[in-house]
């Protein structure tokens, strides 16, 4: 009989670690409590620096994963330590017994209301990077659908590097999903001045400064070194925005039709409350807590607990693919022994 | 706008605001500017209300004026503020409510620095003691007065003769509410609303009947500033913030102004004359009239049905009577600038193009 390994999280990080598992022999059984898989990325449109599709690569990761038990629309009740290995119990009632349990749970999206003054959930035309995503792949929005574009805003670090936020971490993709984005909204609105409002460019990927020098020469995107301190509402609906434009040591103000905070990766609370179920510690970031952060990411302080993706920290999706198999390979070698 | 957005802000700023028994402090420059404001605070909490508010004939300026100019040090105030918290337990209360902003934001920042940094406050304590003999209890609440209004403002609804509503169209009178900066931008829990939406006039202004506009420059400065126009050089910017928001307001055609600040109501009024001299402009929603600016006790005192010159409307530089009209509210033109004893008090010199009554 095939061990089994409980996998908490259906994102890319739990697909890719259960594809793995597969091979490598196990029984890899997904807990997801959404009803589907493939997590944040299931909700993206296209993925940078290539603008592939992102359905494409959920459907081809999900498809890989035939022999996997998935439960979903399903959380962790809760999670014992046995004398050899943990006892799961699922909302649906469901037991399992297992040796070893990969946590995968993810991020969660910054709430970009915390930012008052960015005046999200209060003005109409203030949206979100998931907003505009939603909107790509449905078309369906009311903020945009038949609205004339000209200008567009672009904020990065919403709730990112953010110490009044609660948050000191940069989450990594909001400077290339801006970019991405950007030019995504140029296309569709050609006429249109974007502008991307950013404290650094953190452009550390392959092929992510080509992107964005891309964005400059081809589609004519301004970038503005400031922050924004405030968002108001004119009387046509327009949004007029204040920011400090550093390099010119100038204030700036910019009447704009849309705009776009880039949320933040924050610490998922269901990851909060597992870590609880076992003991596992919180790291100063309020992301769980590996063993090394150097040299043992994947894995915990607790016999049997395994990390991956985004639980322990904001990550690219090439990089939380990436982990997800060197956490199958310590989860292997654990088991093996 | 989503107005259920700022609802939501709204309910995450509430602060605790005792029922009764307040230490009351009045403002250096409110009875210059709006005379009749304080009075009608005290009438209006003491009379109409029946609370208890005291006041000590001994309390002093709090010293925010030339803090804030950057002309005091830090310690010096504390030590006025220090003195005043002692003046408030001797006359055995808790609660401390001061007219002025700057003054409750004074108040704020020294409770906060002494809670951060407890050897300040032994220090100031004992330059309190060497310099007048005096010990004090920290207030166990501080409140702005406009906090005290805010939360009986539906009593006074209830008790209203007239409310912010236009007689001849039965349409709410569209009101630009402005918050003075150091109630909510310091320390914006301390606030109704907090710092970005502040609620403490706009329940006030919704109790009462009227619809609060927001528009792009609500937060920005009144033009005050201290430092903007104490020092002389400076007056240019002050003008030039208060004329960036009028301008923004324009489109809204507001009705009237509220604030809950000494130097606000006094800038956004006066700068209005300086923008019709230099520019021949007025605002509001017929010409030649301007928007006339009020403080929050003015409107509270407008709606409880007291006499418009007894509230000292007498003396505002955009003349009251077109919105007096509006709502309704009978006024007698000829004691207009009669004061105590009938005393004439003469008339303001007024722009061409800014209509006197």
């Amino acid at each position: 009989m095939k061990e089994n390994v409980v996998i908490i999280g259906g994102g890319i990080a739990g697909i890719e670690a259960a594809k793995q598992l597969l091979l490598l022999g196990y029984s890899p059984i997904i807990v997801e409590k959404q009803d589907h898989l493939g997590g944040h990325v299931a909700e993206w449109h296209k993925l940078f620096p290539d603008m592939t599709p992102a359905k494409e690569i959920v459907d081809q990761m999900t498809s890989e994963i035939g022999g996997a038990n998935v439960f979903l629309e399903t959380t962790v009740s809760s999670l014992n330590r046995l004398s050899n290995g943990y006892s799961v119990v699922l909302s649906n009632g469901i037991a399992i017994v297992c040796r070893a349990i990969l946590i995968a749970t993810g991020f969660h999206l910054f709430d970009a209301e915390k930012k008052e003054e960015y005046g999200y959930g209060v003005y109409n035309q203030v949206i979100t990077n998931r907003d505009l995503e939603h909107w790509f792949n449905s078309g369906k929005d009311v903020r945009i659908d038949g609205r004339e574009m000209k200008k567009i805003g672009f904020v990065h670090c919403v709730g990112s590097r953010d110490l009044k936020a609660g948050n000191s971490q940069c989450s990594k993709v909001c400077c290339v999903t801006a970019i991405k984005q950007a030019i995504e909204m140029k296309e569709k609105f050609p006429d249109a001045e974007i502008y991307c409002f950013y404290m650094d460019l953190r452009l550390f990927g392959k092929k992510y400064e080509d992107f964005y020098i891309n964005a400059q020469k081809d589609y004519g995107i301004h970038f503005i070194r400031g922050r924004v301190s405030e968002v108001g509402e004119k009387i046509d609906g327009s949004l007029q925005v204040k920011a400090e434009d550093t390099l010119s040591g100038k204030p700036l103000k910019v009447t704009l039709d849309l705009l776009v905070l880039m949320a933040g990766m924050v610490c998922n609370p269901r990851t909060t409350e597992i870590a609880r179920m076992i003991h596992a510690d919180i790291d100063t970031d309020g992301f769980l807590r590996s063993r090394n952060n150097i040299y043992n990411i994947m894995e915990s302080d607790r016999p049997g607990i395994f990390l991956a993706g985004t639980c322990t920290g904001t990550k690219t999706v090439p990089e939380t693919v990436a982990e997800a198999r060197a956490a199958v390979l310590s989860i292997h070698n654990y088991l093996s022994r | 706008m989503i107005y259920e957005g700022k609802q939501k802000i709204w309910a995450d700023y509430q602060k605790e605001i005792p029922d009764d028994h307040w230490y009351f402090v009045r403002s250096c420059i409110r009875q210059n500017f709006f005379p009749a404001s304080e009075k009608y605070f005290t009438e209006i909490t003491k009379n109409v209300l029946g609370k208890d508010i005291y006041e000590s004939p001994h309390h002093t300026t709090c010293g925010g004026i030339a803090y804030h100019c950057d002309t005091i040090p830090q310690e010096t105030v504390m030590t006025i503020v220090a003195r005043q918290f002692a003046l408030m337990t001797e006359a055995g209360y808790e609660n401390y409510a001061a007219s002025c902003i700057t003054s409750f934001g004074n108040y704020i920042e020294t409770l906060e620095s002494w809670h951060e940094f407890p050897e300040l406050e032994a220090k100031i304590r004992d330059y309190l003691w060497k310099a007048c003999r005096k010990e004090f209890n920290k207030p166990k609440y501080v409140a702005h007065s406009s906090d005290l209004i805010y939360k009986f403002r539906n009593e006074i609804a209830s008790r209203a003769k007239f409310r912010l509503v236009n007689k001849e169209t039965g349409e709410p009178l569209r009101v630009v509410e402005h918050i003075g900066c150091h109630y909510n931008k310091m320390f914006p829990s301390k606030g109704v609303g907090g710092a970005e939406y502040p609620y403490v006039l706009c329940g006030m202004v919704e109790s009462w009947g009227g619809q609060i506009i927001d528009y792009p420059e609500r937060r920005h400065c009144c033009g005050y500033g201290f430092r903007q126009y104490h020092v002389q050089a400076n007056r240019g910017y002050s003008f030039s913030n208060t004329h960036k928001k009028f301008e923004s307001m324009e489109p809204y055609k507001p009705d009237m102004i509220i604030t809950n600040c000494p130097g606000c109501p006094y800038f956004l009024d006066r700068w209005q004359y300086v923008t019709a001299e230099t520019e021949g402009k007025t605002y509001g929603d017929k010409p030649g009239q301007g928007i006339p600016v009020f403080t929050y006790e003015e409107v509270a005192g407008l709606v409880l049905g007291y006499d418009p010159w007894d509230l000292g409307l007498q003396l505002h530089q955009v003349a009251v009577e077109p919105l007096l009209d509006k709502i309704g509210i009978p006024y007698d033109p000829a004691s207009k600038y009669l004061g105590v004893n009938k005393k004439d008090l003469g008339r303001p010199v007024l722009p061409e193009c800014m209509t006197c009554f």
